[in-house]
C-alpha cells in the first residue's frame, strides 16, 4: 500500500454537495459532526472547498440545473478522490425516477466525465449516520 | 573542512533542523493537535488522534496540485513559499535568541516585519487565484491586517519605552513588563492581535468556513495547501514565543535541561516519556485515557520550562472556543477604537512611569 493511500485513509476530508436533495440526508450528514458520532476521531473533516476534499458526499437526485455544477465540482476536486452517493435519491434517483427534472443518478453524471471514478453507495432514506460511517470505512478499505 | 564551509553547515543545521524547520514544524503540528483536541473536549467530543496533523500534511503532499485556469501562476505558486520562508526565519531567530542569546540591535523590528510577511503572502497568493470567494477573503484579510498591525506595533512600543529604549530582543526578554499596568494593557491587546494573526475565532473572517468556503485558502490544493498548513502550525509556535519574549521575560535559556532534573531515581524526562507511552498505547483501547495523554503532554511542557508558552496557548484556545466570529467592521472598530485608546493610555502611563521612576505604572 503506497503512502499516499495510507495517509488518505488516515485523514479523509469531505465536501458536501447537494444536487437537489430534500435536506434530510444533509441533516444526517451534519449529524456526523455532533458529539454523538464525532467523525473527527477518524480524521474526517468537513471542508468548505472541493479543492481540499478527498471525498464528495453527494445527496439528492441530480436535477437538470445541478448536473453541470456537479461535473464542475468533480473536476475541481484534486485526485485521488472518492464520490459517495448518500441516500436513495443519489444512488438510483429513488421515488423521483422518470421525473421531468431528473437527469441523474449521480454515478451516471460522474462516469460521463471520468469513467474510472471511485463511487460508493450508501442507500437509505435518509441513511443512518452509522451507515454512512460504515460506508466510508468500506469504501476506503477497498482502495 | 574550512571555517566558512563549517559555519555554513552550522547555519543550515540551525535553519533546517534544530531550532528551524524540523523542530518548529514538529512542535507546531503537536500544538495544533492540542488546539483541536481541547476544542473537541470543550464541545464534549472525543477529538482527533495525536498524529492527526501529521497525517493531514502527509496526505496533502500526496494529492494532486491543481492550479486554476485564470490564476497568475508564478504568484500563486510562490506565495506559500514566501510565507513559509518568513516564518522559518522568524522561528529560527527567536529560538536562537532564547537558547544562546544570539541577538543584534533592532531584531524586534525585523521580527515585526517577518510576522507580517505570511499574511502578505496569503493576500498575494489568494488574490492571484482568480476566485471570487478568495477575493472576498483577501479583502477581509487586508482590512484585518490593517486593523491589528497598528495596535500590535503600539503594544511593542510600550515595552520598548518601559525597557528604556532597548531594541534588541535578548535585552527586552531580561525584564517582565507584564507586571505593570501599562505592560498588562499592552500584553492583553497584543494577545488579541496574535489571535487575529493566527486567523482563529473570533477573527477568522478571512477563512470563514461557513460563508466563504475557506476564503483565502479556497483554491489551494495538494502540496501547496500542505505548505500553508505547516506555515500556520509554525506561526502557532513562533507568535506565542515572541509574546513570551517581549512581555513575560522570555523562556528559560536551558529549557531542555529541565527535563533532566531527577525526581526520586528517574529524571523527569524519563517519567514523562513513560506516561506518554502508557497513555498513548491505552488511548487506542480506552476512550477517555487520551485526556490523560493531553494532560501529561502539557505537564511535560511546563516541566521543561515552557510554562509561559503553554499559558499563552491556553489563553488563545480559550478565546477561540468561547467567542463567535465577529464581522470585519466590528473587528476594525475593536482594534482601532478600543485597542487604540487602551494603548494610548498605556503609552502615557509608561512614559510617566519612566520619567518619574515608578515601576508599577
Amino acid at each position: 500500500m503506497s503512502w499516499k493511500i495510507w495517509s488518505l485513509k488516515k485523514s479523509p476530508w469531505v465536501f458536501h454537495v447537494n444536487t437537489g436533495a430534500c435536506n434530510n440526508c444533509d441533516i444526517e450528514i451534519v449529524n456526523l459532526l455532533t458529539p454523538k458520532f464525532d467523525v473527527e476521531r477518524f480524521g474526517i473533516k468537513l471542508v468548505g472547498s472541493p479543492r481540499h476534499a478527498d471525498a464528495l458526499l453527494v445527496t439528492g437526485v441530480v436535477t437538470a440545473q445541478a448536473a453541470p455544477r456537479l461535473r464542475e465540482i468533480y473536476r475541481q476536486t484534486s485526485k485521488p478522490c472518492v464520490v459517495f452517493c448518500i441516500g436513495a435519491c443519489a444512488c438510483h434517483t429513488g421515488i423521483f425516477r422518470g421525473g421531468y427534472h431528473v437527469v441523474g443518478p449521480v454515478d451516471k453524471i460522474i462516469k460521463e466525465i471520468d469513467p474510472n471514478a471511485i463511487i460508493a453507495y450508501v442507500p437509505g432514506c435518509p441513511p443512518k449516520p452509522e451507515a454512512m460511517i460504515s460506508g466510508v470505512v468500506k469504501a476506503l478499505s477497498t482502495l | 573542512m574550512t571555517e566558512t564551509s563549517q559555519s555554513l553547515f552550522q547555519l543550515l543545521f540551525w535553519i533546517l533542523v534544530f531550532p528551524g524547520f524540523l523542530f518548529s514544524a514538529g512542535l507546531g503540528l503537536i500544538v495544533s493537535w492540542i488546539v483541536r483536541k481541547v476544542s473537541a473536549l470543550v464541545q464534549w467530543r472525543v477529538g482527533p488522534p495525536f498524529l492527526q496533523p501529521f497525517y493531514d500534511v502527509i496526505k496533502l503532499m500526496g494529492k494532486e496540485t491543481l492550479i486554476p485556469q485564470d490564476a497568475q501562476r508564478i504568484v500563486f505558486l510562490g506565495a506559500p513559499l514566501v510565507g513559509l520562508a518568513a516564518v522559518l526565519l522568524l522561528s529560527t531567530m527567536l529560538w536562537r535568541i532564547t537558547i544562546d542569546q544570539t541577538t543584534f540591535v533592532g531584531d524586534i523590528i525585523v521580527a515585526i516585519y517577518l510576522m507580517t510577511l505570511p499574511s502578505l503572502a496569503l493576500i498575494l497568493g489568494s488574490s492571484a487565484s482568480a476566485s471570487p470567494h478568495a477575493a472576498v477573503g483577501t479583502g477581509r484579510e487586508m482590512k484585518l491586517v490593517m486593523g491589528y498591525e497598528l495596535p500590535l506595533v503600539l503594544a511593542f512600543i510600550v515595552v520598548i519605552i518601559k525597557s528604556g529604549g532597548q531594541l534588541s530582543l535578548a535585552a527586552i526578554a531580561q525584564q517582565n513588563p507584564a507586571l505593570s499596568i501599562s505592560g498588562m494593557l499592552a500584553f492583553l491587546v497584543a494577545l488579541l492581535c496574535i489571535q487575529a494573526k493566527l486567523g482563529f475565532v473570533p477573527f477568522d473572517m478571512a477563512e470563514a468556513e461557513t460563508e466563504l468556503g475557506s476564503g483565502v485558502l479556497m483554491e489551494y490544493s495538494g502540496a501547496l495547501l500542505a505548505v500553508w498548513k505547516v506555515t500556520q502550525a509554525m506561526m502557532l509556535v513562533a507568535l506565542p514565543l515572541f509574546l513570551v519574549m517581549v512581555f513575560l521575560g522570555g523562556l528559560n535559556a536551558d529549557f531542555l535541561s529541565g527535563l533532566a532534573t531527577p525526581v526520586g531515581t528517574l529524571p523527569v524526562g524519563v517519567i514523562v516519556l513513560l506516561v506518554f507511552l502508557v497513555t498513548g498505547l491505552l488511548a487506542r483501547f480506552c476512550k477517555y485515557i487520551d485526556i490523560l495523554f493531553l494532560l501529561s503532554l502539557i505537564a511535560a511542557c511546563i516541566l521543561a520550562g515552557l510554562g509561559k508558552y503553554v499559558l499563552i496557548v491556553v489563553l488563545i484556545i480559550l478565546i477561540k472556543n468561547t467567542n463567535p466570529r465577529v464581522r470585519i467592521d466590528q473587528a476594525m472598530k475593536f482594534f482601532w477604537f478600543y485597542c487604540g485608546i487602551a494603548l494610548a493610555v498605556a503609552i502615557i502611563l509608561a512614559l510617566v512611569g519612566n520619567t518619574y521612576g515608578i515601576g508599577w505604572l
